[in-house]
């Protein structure tokens, strides 16, 4: 047996040899790659990590795939910034943004997806599909052109144009569905069923949503190898924080950073907040909920790893928070200004859940947090346009100018 | 014959009620329970529906206008 011990179901523990289904045959359980740590831990090290690709693969000792090629997209990587200024106004010395906004498609879903197309390639399909009302169209279908691979993506008929361009422009088979959020959620289950295709996140569900463990390993590594003290994650069906904590547990295993310590904190918005609202009720069953929120990307009515994300918090230690929609653009907003940053929607629900927590005493002035910034904001621009000072405009003029610096300001500071 | 493998979500006022019963009963589906966690005023099953796709199309629209929420097991595949 190699590194990858196959797939284990999450309830009844069944354990499967590596092939593209997500579903226990017995208990209908989750699936999830099982890794032999004794013997990765005898392989890795920081040095070879160090040594490796700036990219999510430079971590492939810990990721589901065997000595097939990978597809590089160039995903991850990505800068963690140190955030003096929004730490200052937040009470916090230790604040770092991961600023996944600048992947090749502009959000984190290039990680995952990378992965599910690798190991899709190695089980033979030429196909890649999803269904999704962005981040993942995007995703998927730029991956299926840079591995020459169809790419087959699902999205709602009414979806923003923005995003409809955002997706067309790498020509995948694009397939608008009418009918509501549940008929076209259904119909992609079927789809899913009958058709031959690797459906990422439904049959290679178990290797796509390994990637966002990534998310968890750069952050060590940019620390200096040590998992952060708290963790704020954008969450939505939960696989990405499940697999970021997994992924600060698995560095463990492997011996590259000490026993993590992290609270992790479910960040949601209050137009859909499932998640939260079970962490209230003390308890981990998740009842769905039908989503009206602003932050689009995380609008997931009946998230699959709702109770494991419970879990995680109960065990961690760590938060579930819900903002408004006004919260979020204050807090895409406060991003923008005091770190260069412009987030999605999602952004500013991480940053306005940091702010709730650190105002409320939950976070130690010195403790090392770290907020995830999962999506780029020009992705969702019409969330904060109408919240923005519009242009001064002024004629041709230096008299125009001069005088409408007089009137600034803020402008006039910067001037002297 | 098809399978179906679903979620069923029941809201309180349907928890002592024994709808799955009900719906092999008036249609003509097998049911198979895999997992559930039945509360006092909550409850989740995960089962397989059997039959021809027309009779388990039936049997969950039926299920939905007593007012089960009916899912895929994945949850959500429509992603962000």
């Amino acid at each position: 047996m190699g590194r990858l011990r196959g797939l284990v179901c999450r309830e009844c523990g069944h354990l499967y040899g590596i092939q593209p289904i997500h579903v226990c045959e017995f208990c209908f359980g989750p699936l999830e790659v099982a890794y032999d740590y004794d013997l990765i831990r005898s392989t890795v090290s920081r040095e070879a990590i160090a040594a490796g690709p700036p990219t999510i693969w430079r971590y492939k000792a810990l990721l589901p795939v065997d000595d097939e090629p990978i597809i590089e997209t160039y995903a991850g990587f990505t800068p963690l910034v140190k955030a003096e200024n929004l730490g200052r106004l937040l009470g916090l010395n230790e604040l770092y943004v991961k600023n996944d906004t600048v992947n090749p498609t502009f959000s984190f879903k290039d990680r995952p997806v990378a992965i599910a197309a690798t190991r899709a390639r190695a089980f033979g399909f030429d196909t890649i599909a999803c269904a999704s009302t962005g981040n993942l169209a995007a995703a998927v279908a730029a991956c299926g052109a840079r591995a020459s691979m169809r790419a087959v993506v699902f999205i709602p008929a009414d979806l923003e144009q923005s995003k409809i361009i955002n997706t067309a422009i790498y020509e995948p088979t694009l397939v608008a569905v009418t009918g509501n959020y549940d008929e076209v959620n259904r119909l992609c289950s079927e789809i899913a069923d009958k058709y031959g295709w690797a459906f990422v996140n439904i049959n290679v569900r178990p290797y796509y949503s390994e990637g966002s463990k990534t998310l968890a390993f750069e952050v060590a590594e940019q620390l200096g190898w040590r998992a952060p003290d708290h963790a704020i994650v954008p969450t939505g069906s939960g696989s990405m924080f499940t697999k970021i904590w997994k992924g600060f547990q698995e560095l463990h295993k492997v011996g590259l950073i000490e026993a993590p310590a992290t609270h992790m904190t479910v960040a949601q918005a209050a137009g859909c907040a499932p998640m939260v609202d079970a962490y209230d009720r003390r308890t981990l069953n998740v009842a769905p909920v039908k989503p009206a929120t602003v932050a689009k990307s995380l609008a997931i009515g009946n998230p699959a790893d709702g109770y494991y994300s419970l879990k995680i918090i109960k065990e961690t230690g760590g938060h579930a928070v819900r903002v408004s929609d006004a919260e979020i653009v204050e807090g895409m907003k406060l991003l923008a200004r005091t770190e260069g940053i412009f987030g999605e929607t999602a952004g500013g629900v991480s940053v306005a859940v940091a702010r709730k927590l650190a105002e409320g005493g939950h976070i130690g002035r010195d403790e090392v947090t770290v907020i995830y910034v999962t999506g780029n904001g020009l992705k969702t621009p019409e969330a904060v346009a109408e919240h923005l000072a519009p242009p001064i405009t002024i004629a041709a003029t230096m008299e125009a100018f001069e005088e409408t610096l007089e009137q600034d300001h803020s402008g006039a500071a910067a001037v002297a | 014959m098809a399978k179906q493998r679903v979620k069923f979500t029941f809201p309180p006022n349907l928890i002592t009620q024994p709808v799955i019963y009900n719906m092999g009963r008036q249609f003509d589906v097998v049911t198979n329970i895999r997992r559930a966690n039945v509360t006092r005023d909550r409850g989740w099953v995960i089962l397989e529906i059997s039959g021809d796709v027309p009779e388990i199309e039936r049997a969950v629209s039926w299920a939905t206008s007593q007012g089960v929420r009916v899912d895929p097991i994945e949850g959500d595949i429509v992603a962000g």
